[in-house]
């Protein structure tokens, strides 16, 4: 008997413990506990769980071109920057390679920029290249597993095909080099040539502290139905439209240029992140590529992302459920978007409104310094320990080789 | 946008190579398919030649028609793919199985190439729905939504436990009555809580004034008191403060419970007024925008520069709205008061109310100034020490501001996050004392005679040359009817008359003058 009330009674905390956590009131909004298909692990913590080795490379592939450009630092692809900054000071980092599980190459491919800010990825191959064959030559865990066990951030457009236009770089492909390598990069796109399984994909970087000043109180009604700015038709590039965004982005503005519930144009206003507070959809369409910065924004400004990219694949998709906290649009619908988005319930809308207000989620979206616990950092490490322990066929057996060292485009075999 | 401006500026960097003919060379290899690499070529310039000749392009016609997926659908607004660049990507992507894998000429991917994505790279068309603007029944839904998220956010931002709103105007009928009261009752059916209407009116409770916030639907209390409205501002505010307070005795008497505004007729409040002062908890305080005015604008202006003039370091006073609302200091702790500069309007301002000067405000407006009406009870628990007994106040001594019912102004509570939203306007304009005006604003009976404006929206009309008169002559002779069109004319209203005269030409609006005269003056002739 007394057996059974311990038992009844170990249930009964058990259920309390477990409905309190789903609906957690605090001094804001209420959230809604965010679990994906990997489980609750927004906020697990990395630390113990696995352990990093950064490779020590010669200035000239990361602090050299920081100083020739330091621009690095704010633009979109900043990501690899402050990957390392955080690596070399967190507690996974170890200075002992051989219980490392993981190994950190920092190179900045995408810090070779134009005058107007935009990175060109002509000698990211080379670069690479040169690092890899410096790691292989200096240590020896690149040949152990001929990089099963090393990983890499490339936040370029296409990742790892290094081009920015999407017929190259399918037409490149991943660098034969990384091809057993993990990858952390922005580009995400379902049976694609640039994204390679095991891929971990991760936002693009916003800075935290421009979002942060531009906060507005909460309890400010949110009036806009739809909101966007941004360009529709790349005159300077496809004049005629249909190239950009696979038409989608002139597909919403022919529709939807004179509907009342779309506040969308192409000019910069000064209060672009208070609107998007004010709003209750933005759209997320694709650009060039699929992936953008305003998936990262929606997210900190608790505005409902609308995402118009076929076949998308969003950051940490296997620790975020983004098909319940956004609303994802085929291009081909994109005319009936305004008959989608209206029946919508609202019951589903809000709880949509309750899970980007978590504070766990918004935290993963950002790269804050200095690195704070949840946030896209520490993603990356979960999905690194995710990934753990290895299999037995990454190690190679002594002489076996599985990459080709010449293969690609002659032109990247040319040293750095 | 950063991204928008980044990415513009990106794209302008790429080569012409993304739409020129020698692509080819990116996507073969090896030497063998130089043959196919020069068939391309030619079969590009042979396109181009027929293309100059017919006028389109037609090489995309031949290819759409060659290679169409099921991704172009009938509902494509512009050119259909182009071959050119992706036609070898096209074929593994989607017709994969299709092709011989061999055959592909670039080695696109490791994995398998049966697993092929369903996006195309190219040229896609522009989808447009049939008929693309809003459709009114996905806007009242979305507006719904929009309601629906916004009590939401209400219900979890706003506060838990809403009081009633008590709002105190003291009014008298006279030509601006209908236009001041109207607007403040617009904004008080708007309001989302509890709401009693206290209006006190000098002169007596007419009919005018109840037939007015009849309309409104709220609950209104209508008090009428003897005296009649004075002359001059200053009498008429003296007055209005008698009139509040016998607004906060019925209030006492009735013992209403919430948070007492005084809505002045002529003042405009903003919504979230009304929701920042239900964190009142017992005397608070808001910033009023003061709008003076004066009748004459060119004074107004010449009142401006001067002021320029003289402080030329101060720049902010000459450009910025003067508020009047509580003073904090950084801790947001109260210290004292903005009040309105009168000094710029120093013998200029309007003493009587049909004045053509500048109006100005009291030192403290009472419509910055929200309690809770717990304060004036007799008996109310929790009262604070700091509240004259309300009950006691002698109002024949004249009460010049709110703070004269508190024993210690300093307690009073800052809203509008201390003071730097400013959530309601004054503004002061009043028609001449002996203006009239019809009873109720109803025109009844509609009035018979009209006459032609001096001046039309549409330009003056030369005379007309003498070539034209056989043109004239058909239209005077049809003087009997265009004469019955006016007639009709005089009985509809006054909106279908410039219609009516749009759609004739030119010419015709002189003559309709003319024979309208002649009308009316032949009606007269008539009766006669």
């Amino acid at each position: 008997m007394k057996l059974w009330s311990w038992v009844l009674i170990f249930i009964v905390c058990n259920l309390t413990f477990s409905t309190i956590s789903a609906f957690r009131l605090s001094r804001s909004q209420p959230t809604e506990r965010i679990s994906g298909s990997a489980g609750d692990v927004l906020e697990d913590d990395p630390v113990g769980r696995l352990k990093v080795f950064v490779y020590e490379l010669p200035s000239k592939y990361n602090k050299k071109i920081l100083q020739k450009d330091p621009r690095c630092l704010n633009h979109m692809f900043a990501a690899e920057i402050y990957m390392q900054r955080f690596l070399l000071s967190s507690p996974v980092r170890t200075l002992n390679p051989e219980e490392a599980d993981w190994f950190y190459v920092p190179v900045y491919t995408t810090c070779d920029l134009t005058p107007n800010g935009l990175p060109l990825p002509f000698k990211s191959p080379r670069m690479m290249r040169s690092a890899i064959q410096l790691i292989a030559s200096n240590w020896p865990y690149w040949n152990r597993t001929e990089g099963a066990d090393h990983f890499f951030v490339v936040p370029h457009d296409f990742g790892a095909c290094f081009h920015y236009q999407e017929e190259k770089a399918i037409g490149r492909g991943i660098l034969t080099l990384l091809q057993r390598a993990t990858l952390v990069q922005t580009f995400g796109q379902r049976n694609h040539v640039c994204l390679k399984e095991g891929s971990i994909t991760v936002p693009p970087y916003a800075p935290p502290q421009k979002m942060q000043s531009h906060l507005i109180p909460e309890k400010t009604p949110r009036s806009i139905f739809v909101y966007f700015r941004g360009l529709f038709y790349d005159v300077g590039n496809d004049p005629e439209g249909g190239y950009y965004a696979r038409g989608a982005r002139a597909a919403v503005w022919e529709n939807f240029k004179d509907n009342p519930l779309f506040d969308i144009s192409t000019e910069h206003p000064t209060t672009y992140y208070e609107d998007m507070q004010r709003a209750i959809f933005c759209l997320c369409p694709l650009g060039w590529a699929p992936w953008s910065p305003r998936l990262v924004e929606a997210v900190i400004f608790g505005c409902i992302p609308v995402i118009i990219a076929d076949d998308i694949v969003l950051p940490f998709a296997d620790a975020i459920p983004w098909e319940e906290i956004g609303v994802f649009v085929d291009e081909k619908d994109v005319p009936y978007l305004d008959t989608i988005l209206t029946s919508i319930p609202p019951e589903v809308i809000l709880r949509k409104q309750r899970l980007l207000a978590n504070p766990s989620m918004k935290q993963a979206m950002l790269f804050p310094q200095p690195a704070q616990p949840g946030d896209a950092f520490h993603q990356v490490l979960n999905g690194l320990a995710r990934k753990l322990p290895h299999e037995k066929s990454v190690y190679l057996r002594p002489g076996e080789k599985l990459l080709n060292w010449t293969a690609g485009p002659v032109a990247d075999l040319k040293p750095w | 946008m950063k991204l928008s401006a980044l990415h513009q500026s990106y794209l302008n960097r790429r080569s012409n190579s993304f739409r020129s003919p020698t692509s080819v060379d990116s996507s073969v290899d090896g030497s063998g398919k130089s043959l196919i690499a020069l068939f391309w070529l030619i079969l590009h310039c042979l396109c181009c030649l027929i293309s100059l000749l017919l006028g389109f392009r037609f090489s995309r016609l031949v290819f759409f028609f060659l290679f169409s997926t099921s991704s172009t659908t009938t509902n494509l607004y512009s050119a259909p793919f182009r071959p050119d660049l992706p036609v070898k990507h096209l074929d593994v992507h989607t017709l994969g199985r299709r092709l011989d894998p061999g055959a592909a000429t670039n080695n696109f991917t490791v994995a398998s190439t049966t697993k092929s994505s369903r996006v195309v790279v190219g040229r896609h068309g522009i989808r447009i729905r049939p008929w693309p603007h809003p459709n009114p029944v996905e806007v009242m839904k979305a507006h719904q939504i929009i309601e629906r998220v916004q009590k939401e956010q209400k219900s979890v931002f706003g506060v838990k436990r809403s009081k009633m709103v008590i709002a105190v105007t003291p009014t008298y009928v006279r030509t601006f009555q209908a236009l001041h009261l109207n607007g403040v009752m617009h904004s008080l059916m708007l309001v989302p809580y509890d709401l009693v209407w206290v209006i006190v009116e000098a002169g007596g409770a007419t009919n005018e004034t109840a037939s007015i916030i009849a309309k409104s639907g709220i609950r209104t209390i209508h008090v009428g008191i003897d005296q009649r409205m004075p002359n001059t501002w200053e009498d008429r505010s003296k007055l209005e403060v008698f009139m509040r307070l016998q607004a906060l005795r019925v209030v006492k008497e009735e013992k209403l419970d919430g948070v007492v505004m005084f809505a002045d007729d002529s003042n405009m409040h903003s919504m979230e007024f009304f929701d920042e002062i239900q964190n009142v908890k017992w005397f608070g305080t808001v910033s009023v925008g003061i709008l003076a005015h004066s009748g004459n604008a060119e004074e107004m202006v010449l009142s401006m520069d001067k002021r320029k003039e003289m402080e030329k370091e101060a720049e902010e006073e000459s450009s910025l709205l003067p508020v009047q609302g509580p003073a904090c200091n950084s801790t947001d702790q109260l210290v004292g008061w903005h009040i309105f500069n009168t000094l710029p309007y120093a013998g200029k301002s309007a003493v009587y109310i049909d004045d053509v000067a500048a109006v100005l405000p009291q030192k403290l407006e009472w419509s910055g100034f929200v309690l809770n009406s717990r304060l004036l009870w007799e008996e109310a628990e929790n009262k604070p020490e700091w509240v004259k007994d309300f009950g006691s106040l002698n109002e024949n001594e004249g009460l010049e501001s709110p703070l004269s019912l508190l024993k210690d102004p300093s307690m009073v509570e800052p809203l509008g996050s201390c003071g730097r939203q400013v959530l309601l306007w004054w503004l002061r304009v009043e028609a001449r004392a002996d203006s009239k005006f019809p009873p109720g604003w109803i025109i009844d009976p509609p009035l018979e005679i009209t006459v032609a404006a001096k001046r039309t929206p549409w330009p003056d009309v030369p005379p007309e040359p003498p070539t034209k008169k056989k043109d004239q002559m058909p239209l005077s002779q049809g003087d009997n009817t265009v004469v019955v069109i006016p007639k009709q004319q005089q009985h509809s209203t006054k909106i279908r008359k410039p219609k009516r005269r749009s759609k004739r030409n030119k010419h015709e609006p002189k003559l309709t003058d003319t024979t309208q005269v002649s009308s009316s003056s032949s009606k007269r002739q008539e009766r006669n």
